[in-house]
């Protein structure tokens, strides 16, 4: 149909995509602050006997992180280039419709007024951040389809950026009034994959499974959009719903996610635009290639994290956007060439 | 220090670089006077500062207020607690203290001036404070967080010169000095070093040995595990979860128990948590995170819950 000029995923890509998560998976549970040999870590990894506390080190704490690593950029990166394709708009992150605003302040009111409390077993701070991203987006969407009264996307992006602003001078407010648990909530900002364990990716697992799931059905109306919404409509496709499926489904990944990792930053943004500059536009390969350059790039960016002051950790929301920018730069200045 | 504690952690980039407190060259010209507030001959004081500003205080201070929970517990504990007016919302203890709900995290220079201090104390100049107060002519005196016992004593005994109780600062340094003395003979130090982690919060930012509560830990003869991760921050840095099980710890202090509500429990079902020789021997401390984060008088009580453990485990070691 119209959209023949745009290639689909070529394999070699595909097959490059798949390299790198398993190369930087090998390299996360390879490095880290304990030295423990690689011969032991494969020994672990094929159920082999090893020495029991390099096994609780490895299965208790830094599996778990490179696979919770995984899932938490695969997931940012996936929804961030659904949200540029939904909202035709290049700047456009995962949390441009308030999510990471709304995640903030559930998790600052969650660890100000209810420190420690746990509904059925699960802490309570997840669950706050996953209410707070979910009740901000949606009230963007409310807001933006009924209040604006703007039929194009524009009237929700700004409604977006009006709760987000409104949801963080909440936040900042509550974090003012309670200096106590001042560094428990930027270390909750920051990104905090320094606690991951099991439990965290099973939070998550069926969300990311389910949210990337719905983003790549969808990444062939994704390419449709990219025409515009007049042209879109008259190929009969509803713009409105597309847009609030891919929304919702992002958006619940994300919640997802940033309630387990933090607002880890960059990754929605560097990752999509990466793979357009080296790649191509196509959504059949932003979509798929997002989920994996995203994974391999959050895991390799937490090993950095882990190791470069090790024993001591530095925030991961740190190294994403330190590392990714410049990274992001000698991408755009190579391939100059391609359109964004 | 509560708030000093947490914005280091907060943003390592802009943490304090806490310089250690100079010598105090005022200090010899207030000898007397034992419990009664000396005459008013004593004033005025010049006071040099750690960073090497001097502060004069003309007369007496009547109307003094504490924008630093430490700063407070230091006045009433060196008899000044009657001249204070106003301290900071973070500062509750003692009970007695004129709690407000001044901020000496963002400081209000009006909303500090309106109760007409002729001393404020602080322990960071932060929002402008220290060109504010200048501006109103009013003496503040910046007391930061300790690296050192030896800090705290000098900021005792500057406290007590500005607010003419020099003798009530000698009398409170020179207990905390017998008090930690009987402390530190209470342990052995046996011959295989025993190491401790102390956690600050539930993301595990922990002291290394280049802060006052770490020169504690040196003191009663343990290994502190953070000092390992003096390149990630020199004071408070945030350690991997991996290499605190590694390093096994034999004994864990808690200094989050009001924070983050975490004890022995909590800390054991941590995946990987529960091998720690801490973890299997009990031996995981809880202790108030006020006490724990201040530089003041009450280091005594900090080392008076600690110390019994570390000879625990000394006797089984």
């Amino acid at each position: 149909m119209l959209l023949s000029g745009l290639p689909s995923l070529p394999w070699i890509w595909g097959a490059a995509g798949l390299l790198a998560v398993v190369a930087s998976a090998g390299i996360g549970v390879l490095v880290g602050p304990v030295h423990i040999s690689p011969g032991a870590v494969l020994q672990a990894l094929v159920g082999g006997a090893v020495d029991p506390g390099q096994a609780n080190i490895l299965w208790a704490l830094r599996f778990p992180r490179v696979v919770l690593g995984l899932l938490v950029g695969g997931m940012l990166a996936v929804a961030g280039a659904a949200y540029q394709g939904v909202f035709r708009n290049p700047l456009a992150d995962p949390y441009l419709l308030g999510a990471a605003a709304g995640a903030n302040l559930g998790a600052t009111l969650a660890i100000s007024v209810a420190p420690g409390t746990s509904v059925i077993g699960v802490n309570v701070v997840p669950l706050a951040a996953f209410a707070g991203a979910a009740a901000a987006v949606a009230g963007a969407y409310i807001l933006g389809r009924t209040v604006t009264g703007l039929r194009s996307n524009t009237g929700l992006i700004l409604a977006g950026v009006a709760i987000a602003a409104f949801f963080n001078s909440i936040q900042q407010f509550v974090q003012q009034s309670q200096t106590s648990s001042i560094r428990e909530v930027y270390s909750w900002i920051l990104g905090r994959l320094v606690t991951a364990g099991w439990d965290g990716v099973f939070l998550v697992l069926p969300y990311v499974v389910l949210s990337a799931g719905v983003i790549f059905l969808h990444r062939r109306l994704l390419d449709a959009l990219m025409i515009g919404e007049d042209e879109t409509t008259s190929l009969g496709i509803s713009v409105q719903r597309v847009r609030l499926i891919v929304v919702v489904a992002a958006t619940l990944g994300t919640a997802a996610v940033v309630a387990v990792g933090g607002t880890i930053a960059f990754v929605g943004i560097i990752v999509p635009h990466t793979v357009r500059l080296l790649v191509g536009r196509s959504y059949r390969v932003v979509v798929p290639l997002s989920l994996l350059f995203g994974a391999a790039f959050l895991v390799l960016a937490d090993t950095v994290a882990r190791t470069i002051v090790a024993p001591g950790e530095v925030p991961i929301g740190v190294i994403t956007a330190f590392v990714g920018a410049p990274f992001f730069i000698v991408v755009m200045r190579s391939s100059r060439a391609a359109a964004l | 220090m509560q708030t000093h504690k947490q914005l280091a952690g907060a943003k390592p980039a802009a943490r304090f670089g806490t310089v250690v407190v100079a010598a105090l060259f005022g200090l010899t010209s207030c000898g007397g006077g034992q419990s009664s507030p000396p005459a008013s001959a004593h004033f005025p004081v010049t006071i040099t500062q750690s960073n090497g500003a001097t502060v004069t205080v003309t007369h007496q201070p009547r109307h003094i207020v504490s924008l630093s929970p430490t700063g407070t517990e230091m006045l009433f504990a060196i008899g000044a607690g009657s001249q204070v007016i106003a301290v900071d919302d973070q500062s509750n203890y003692p009970a007695s203290a004129p709690k407000t709900k001044l901020s000496g995290f963002q400081p209000n220079i009006e909303a500090i001036a309106a109760y007409q201090p002729d001393l404020v104390v602080a322990s960071d100049d932060v929002g402008g404070i220290v060109r504010g107060m200048q501006a109103l002519s009013i003496p503040i005196l910046i007391e930061p967080a300790a690296k050192t016992l030896d800090d705290s004593y000098v900021q005792l005994k500057q406290l007590g010169t500005a607010t003419g109780h020099p003798a009530g600062a000698d009398g409170v340094v020179a207990r905390m000095r017998s008090d930690i003395d009987s402390f530190v003979r209470s342990v052995s130090k046996p011959a295989r070093q025993l190491r401790v982690y102390h956690e600050l919060d539930n993301t595990y930012y922990s002291v290394t040995s280049a802060t006052f509560i770490g020169q504690v830990y040196k003191l009663l003869g343990l290994s502190n595990i953070a000092d390992a991760a003096s390149a990630a921050a020199p004071d408070y840095p945030q350690l991997s979860a991996e290499y605190i099980v590694a390093a096994n710890p034999d004994l864990i202090v808690l200094a989050d128990t009001k924070c983050c509500q975490q004890d022995l429990n909590s800390v054991a079902a941590r995946p990987g948590w529960a091998v720690i020789k801490a973890v299997r021997s009990g031996q995981v401390v809880g202790v108030d995170d006020d006490i724990a984060s201040r530089w003041g008088p009450r280091v005594i009580d900090f080392m008076k819950a600690v110390a019994p453990h570390v000879q625990q485990l000394e006797k089984a070691a």
